[in-house]
């Protein structure tokens, strides 16, 4: 049995110790805003916090999430009210949305981090993929998110 | 079009007063299309196909195309809304499951979203039903009050009568309104009088992909429902010898193992046991036909086409006697493009659910109906009892339109006789693509060395086929979407030649987003380039000579250069590069600014688009596609490419497939032209320019002229 605590709340699973973090939230717990992409750890799409840094959950095993609590998109806010979650909102940055839990999950991580981001920052953080080429306005929306003042 | 011609059988006559989860009765061919509906607290009634309204005026409208990210959750509703007069607040749309009643009602006898057709499509019709539906609802309200019609007005989903200070709400009326006769003539809006269309209003579907509740093919939950994948031949056109079962049902949690066509397919609880079983099953292929392929027998085989005989595309004049003349300015160059692979964010999925009695098909699919016809032709089953449900797609660029995820899927729940939901690695995904096809162009063309008069312009084309495989078309007939943007080009040649050379080669093709545009709009707007320097004209000036005639070109033209200061002067060691090209009826022009380090490596600063794609729905989503799209034609122009190595793809996921990232952008800038002619595609016509606008500005920089695709291939890099 393996224990893990995701979004503030205990779940035992019976799972192989080696199963990527992925797998356990989408098939045995069943939160499925965490998405796959790759599963080698290129794309991001399944971004998710583990005591609040951002995780690539495809490439971690389950065994190795226990000792900390991991945050999913479904427990970033209650009801879509944090602040990037707001950002992506004013500046409608979806188009297809598969990437956007991750490069959410990815955004808020660095905030907390670093809560005013310059352009080259977030060059360097964010190196998550979208297919849809949504990048231009995930930049406003973090610009937005961190209260930055123009362009920077 | 009269609303006669929209099908009387999509207005249903009966409004069905459900509670609870939402009903929509619309049963056209049988099929009950109640159980993923969403739950709504309201009463709500059906009006047709397309509109269902609640008691508390919430208009909830059935969208006929499938959401890829290109919005037409939003857009469509948009049309319908705007000649219903709902209160936008309180429209919500959802995507309609496979029926006739969605087909196009124009030019396309499907469900199915591709072609950058959605908006073209059905901008005509979803007026005619929205204005029907809303000349109902204020007769209604008319005969209730007895008043005559043309004293009411409807606002927000309210009929008045402003005489006697009357209102109701639609919500209030649908009951009556969807037993009236449906009007032969509604009467449109007048464009000055739109309120929706034309504003850039937000997507309906950005709440629920903010907080994780969007559900895409790989999301989808179905009681007893067990997960699967599948391992195919690598090599195109193998077979399945022999595999160890065995060893993977010893695994935990794996439930089945089930034979596909050239693969096979494993059954477990999750995701993750299926996938290290189908390692366990040790599947050893043959080969098949295409063992010895390789990239460079593909260059050898297309690079031969190019003197062979062809089939004519297009023939104006005779190009012969002036290519041979030698006292014109005569130039050739041959150009190449590579096999891409669409790369959908997410990978191919699908769940059905096969019964003995039904069929019940969950996918991220563009094209609905034809899933249905392969879940009635694999089940037996008559068409009425598939029932397809369509759920988000991570991403479709054409691939989206196939089906070969969907057969697996409704095989795999056939043998195991409970709902499986498949789900392909990406490794499996980017060995198992329709890829965009390679293609090898000669690019011939002569001009008047004195008068600068445009001659003669021949193209001869060698590539494979893609409507071999979708409509068998036969050896002597050319295949008409390998050849847009060369056949149809828009430069003023006197005499003009393209010559369409097939190959088919053993490797799948299909739509590749921009499909023909894609290669031919990169090799044309290359080479016309290569013709101005080779005239020592200005590229705008040289197209603007050439496209005198062409007055939408030279709309997107003439704004790009004046958005993107064609004339001014540049920053020291920038330098910029020009292209233009119409495809899916639309108009785009691109700028490209760029910038060469000292390491060799290319910046590129800033692309400026401009954009004529008629009326438009919602500029916000407009600016959205067309960055959307030259990002993608920007990726596969400096790292893309498929390569293939004993019959099989080399490339294997985003580490050898790569995608532009933050900090390998530039800024992209559009520009829309205001226009009133009818609404054109948006979704992929971004595209095409966007290589060549980059590759011309590199040439100007270096005075090396790219040729081949990708960038990489040529050692440049992009910082
Ligand atoms: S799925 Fe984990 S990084 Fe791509
Ligand atoms: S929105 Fe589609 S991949 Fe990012």
């Amino acid at each position: 049995m393996i224990s893990l605590t995701i979004n503030d709340k205990s779940y035992e699973v019976d799972v192989d110790p080696e199963t990527p973090l992925l797998w356990v939230i989408r098939d045995h717990i069943g939160f499925t805003g965490t998405k796959f992409g790759c599963g080698v750890g290129e794309c991001g799409a399944c971004t998710v916090h583990l005591d609040g840094a951002p995780v690539r959950s495809c490439s971690l095993q389950v065994s190795d999430a226990q000792k900390g609590a991991i945050t999913t998109i479904e427990g970033l806010s209650p009801d879509a009210s944090h602040p990037v979650q707001k950002a992506w909102v004013a500046e409608d940055v979806p188009q297809c949305g598969y990437c956007q839990s991750g490069m959410i999950m990815a955004t808020a991580a660095l905030l907390a981090e670093n809560p005013h981001p310059t352009d080259a920052e977030i060059d360097d953080s964010i190196t998550n993929i979208c297919r849809c080429g949504t990048y231009p306005r995930i930049r406003k929306a973090i610009h937005l998110a961190a209260g930055n003042k123009g362009e920077i | 079009m009269a609303i006669s011609q929209l099908n009387r059988r999509n207005f249903l006559l009966s409004a069905v007063a459900t509670t609870g989860a939402l009903t929509l009765g619309i049963s056209l061919t049988g099929c009950s299309q109640d159980s993923v509906r969403p739950g709504k607290n309201s009463e709500t009634q059906t009006f047709n196909a397309f509109i269902s309204i609640a008691s508390d005026d919430t208009v909830i409208i059935q969208v006929p195309c499938s959401e890829m990210g290109q919005g037409v959750f939003t857009a469509l509703p948009m049309i319908l809304a705007e000649e219903l007069d709902a209160d936008w607040e309180k429209v919500t749309a959802e995507t309609a499951s496979a029926d006739k009643a969605y087909h196009y009602r124009v030019g396309w006898d499907d469900q199915a979203t591709g072609g950058s057709y959605a908006i073209a499509g059905w901008y005509a019709a979803l007026r005619q039903i929205g204005a029907a539906a809303r000349e109902m609802l204020t007769e209604a309200a008319a005969e209730k009050w007895g008043v005559p019609v043309a004293e009411c007005k409807t606002n927000k989903a309210v009929v008045s009568h402003p005489a006697s200070g009357r209102s109701l709400g639609y919500g209030a009326l649908v009951g009556d309104a969807s037993k009236r006769p449906i009007p032969e003539n509604p009467i449109l809006k007048s464009v000055d009088d739109f309120q929706i269309i034309g504003q850039p209003k937000p997507r309906k579907d950005t709440a629920a992909k903010v907080d994780g509740s969007a559900i895409f093919g790989i999301d989808v939950k179905l009681p007893d429902m067990l997960i699967a994948t599948v391992k195919t031949s690598p090599t195109f056109g193998g077979s399945v010898k022999d595999y160890n079962a065995d060893a993977a049902l010893a695994m935990p949690g794996v439930r089945m193992v089930v034979p596909v066509p050239a693969g096979v397919v494993v059954i477990a609880d999750s995701f993750w046991q299926a996938h290290k079983a189908i390692d366990a099953l040790n599947i050893i292929f043959d080969p098949g036909p295409h063992a010895e392929l390789s990239s460079d027998k593909i260059s050898e085989t297309l690079q031969m086409g190019l003197d062979e005989k062809g089939l004519v595309a297009h023939e104006k004049g005779k190009v012969h006697d002036a290519l041979k003349d030698t006292n014109n300015e005569i130039l050739t160059a041959v150009y190449d493009t590579p096999y891409l692979a669409h790369a959908c964010m997410e990978p191919m999925t699908c769940t059905a659910d096969v019964r003995d009695d039904f069929c019940h098909i969950l996918a991220p699919t563009q094209f609905p109906t034809n899933v249905q016809r392969v879940g009635a032709e694999i089940t037996g089953l008559p068409l009425e009892k598939v029932k397809v449900d369509v759920t988000f797609l991570g991403g479709g660029f054409g691939r989206r339109f196939e089906m070969d995820f969907i057969e697996q899927a409704i095989l795999a729940s056939k043998a195991a006789s409970r709902p499986i939901k498949l789900i392909w690695s990406r490794e499996e995904d980017m060995a198992h693509d329709f890829y965009r096809p390679i293609s090898r162009i000669r690019y011939r063309a002569a001009f008047d060395g004195k008068t600068g008069q445009a001659l003669a312009l021949e193209c001869r084309l060698a590539s494979p086929s893609i409507l071999a495989r979708v409509e068998k078309l036969p050896m002597d007939k050319v295949d008409r979407v390998m050849v847009e943007g060369l056949s149809d080009q828009p430069y003023g040649f006197s005499n003009a030649r393209v010559d369409f050379i097939r190959k088919d080669l053993g490797v799948p093709v299909g739509w590749w987003r921009s499909v023909g545009n894609s290669q031919n709009g990169f090799i044309r707007e290359s080479f016309i380039d290569e013709l101005a320097h080779m005239r020592s004209e200005d590229p705008y000036q040289f197209r603007r000579r050439l496209l005198v005639a062409e007055k939408r070109h030279l709309g997107v033209l003439d704004l790009v250069a004046e958005k993107a200061g064609w004339n001014d002067p540049l920053a020291k060691g920038h330098y910029r590069g020009i292209a233009v090209v119409m495809s899916f009826r639309s108009y785009v022009a691109e700028v490209a600014e760029i910038s060469v380090q000292e390491d060799g490596s290319v910046k590129i600063h800033k692309i400026t688009c401009a954009v004529d794609c008629g009326t438009v729905v919602n500029p916000g989503i407009v600016e959205a596609q067309v960055i959307s799209a030259v990002i993608y034609g920007l990726t596969a122009a400096v790292d893309g490419e498929i390569t293939i190595q004993n019959g099989a793809v080399e490339q294997s996921n985003f580490h050898d497939y790569p995608a532009l990232k933050f900090g390998e952008l530039p800024d992209i800038e559009v520009h829309i032209l205001k226009s009133a002619e009818p609404p054109t595609g948006i979704g992929e016509p971004g595209l095409p320019p966007a290589a060549p606008a980059v590759a011309n500005a590199i040439f100007a920089a270096t005075g090396k002229r790219i040729r081949s695709l990708p960038f990489s291939k040529h050692g440049l890099t992009i910082v």
